[in-house]
């Protein structure tokens, strides 16, 4: 049963949301997705950028209350 | 009496141990309190001058004094790693099968460098994470007479200006020895810009341009061929080296993961109280947490202090007054002779500045000053 993790990086100015994601995709399966909360609009920008660019899905980026959600489906 | 156990003998545990001590003196005095730290180690090292020992500048044992010497009178010390963490029955079980009970658990154990995790990285690329790696860099650059340096960083990673001072040091270096028009050094970065902080990655990048330092973002490396001596990203682009630095990816200690306490060795912490997330008697600090925070020396220093008057009220009053407000601060050597810094916290980006030799004298100041640091007097 694939699973979704979430990582809550508002605030996270450094290492930042993508670093976030950068390490737990190591420690999920493939299939798994991962949610990344950030506050941070460059990270909402960055982190589709690099999923596409590897090949990981792209599941959902939105925006609420200030606060961006990315979601990131591990495919490999 | 109150026991209260910290396990781990580095910056956090140290800093912690002394900050209650000092805080519990009273208490400690009159056997209402008992504080106890268990550590793998009898001897704690300075792990920011291994930057220093790669390029020449330290000496590997000017890095480490003896851990009791470092601890306030009244706390009690065994050099007896935990190997098991009975959280359900509020005790630890060590090495040496000796049972430490508490009512109050610090975790601080650390982090370590993990250059296995990247094929071919343990073989061929030279780091600054242990004693025998920034010995064997300081060699490799002393040997070194020309050709392409690759810089390659694993996440997470421990201090994260490393990837940056080690550049910049590499530049100073090279132009010193004379060989700035033989080599070419190339700068490569896990996210989209030179430095996860984006206004230090603002001042960096034209840094690089200044220097020659070429630079490519959104490499994260997969592998490195030692034969081709050739690095390949998970983004599919390759870099070619004569000489390879790494920031070696980073994982918690052994025991935790195999106590089953967070993925990877990383504790879930609340980042506000530092709790381990579900217990409300077991705190997390340093590079253990999971915290979306940078791995730094500065981060366990004001996470123990936050911790340590918390942990004093809650012994003397069972209730927390304060929480952890996300603080750090960064030295960001800029060369042989420059540097600059970075402070910020959960709520606030840094503004750096640009670098001066006054903050880099201070920083070879801090070098001397952490001892004063780690006992809490600073």
């Amino acid at each position: 049963m694939p699973s979704t993790r979430v990582i809550d990086a508002r605030g996270a100015f450094c290492p930042g949301p993508l670093m976030e994601l950068l390490a737990a995709i190591k420690e999920i399966e493939v299939g798994d997705s991962l949610e990344v909360l950030s506050t941070d609009k460059g990270s909402a920008d960055d982190i589709p950028e690099w999923a596409r660019k590897v090949g990981h899905d792209v599941i959902e980026t939105r925006e609420d209350g200030g606060v961006y959600h990315v979601v990131i489906r591990k495919t490999k | 009496m109150k026991k209260v156990v910290i396990v781990g003998g580095g910056t956090g545990g140290t800093i912690l141990a002394n900050n209650l001590a000092r805080r519990l003196a009273h208490e400690l005095h009159a056997g209402q309190v008992s504080l106890t730290v268990l550590s793998a180690s009898d001897k704690h090292m300075y792990q920011p001058g291994l930057l220093y020992v790669a390029f020449g500048r330290m000496e590997a044992s000017e890095l480490y004094q003896d851990q009791a010497s470092l601890l306030e009178a009244g706390i009690t010390f065994h050099v007896d790693p935990v190997e098991k963490f009975v959280l359900d029955k509020n005790h630890v079980v060590t090495k040496s099968g000796k049972t430490f009970e508490y009512d109050y658990l610090a975790v601080a154990t650390g982090s370590r460098a993990m250059p296995d995790m990247v094929p071919g990285m343990a073989e061929n690329a030279h780091h600054v994470y242990t004693v025998e790696a920034a010995t064997r860099t300081c060699e490799a650059l002393r040997n070194f007479q020309g050709g392409k340096i690759a810089v390659i960083t694993g996440v997470p990673h421990k201090c994260p200006m490393v990837p940056l001072e080690v550049t910049f040091m590499m530049y100073d270096y090279i132009k010193d020895r004379g060989l700035l028009d033989k080599t070419h050094i190339h700068y490569t970065y896990p996210i989209g810009r030179v430095h996860s902080l984006e206004n230090v990655a603002k001042w960096a990048a034209p840094e690089f341009d200044r220097l020659g330092i070429t630079y490519e973002t959104l490499f994260n490396a997969k592998s490195v061929d030692g034969a081709k001596k050739q690095v390949l990203s998970e983004e599919g682009s390759t870099v070619d080296y004569d000489l390879l630095i790494a920031i070696p990816p980073h994982k918690g200690m052994e025991v935790i993961e195999k106590e089953g306490l967070g993925k990877s060795g990383f504790m879930p912490t609340n980042r506000g109280t530092l709790n381990l997330e579900g217990r409300d008697n077991v705190f997390v600090l340093g590079d253990t947490t999971n915290l979306p925070i940078s791995k730094a020396g500065s981060t366990a220093h004001y996470e123990a202090e936050a911790l340590g008057e918390n942990l004093a009220a809650l012994v003397r009053h069972g209730h927390m007054v304060r929480l952890y407000e996300g603080k750090v601060f960064c030295f960001i050597e800029a060369g042989k002779d420059r540097a600059t810094y970075a402070s910020f916290d959960y709520m606030n980006p840094p503004q750096p500045k640009p670098p001066t030799k006054a903050i880099h004298w201070f920083k070879l100041a801090y070098n001397r000053l952490y001892w004063n640091s780690v006992r809490g007097l600073l």
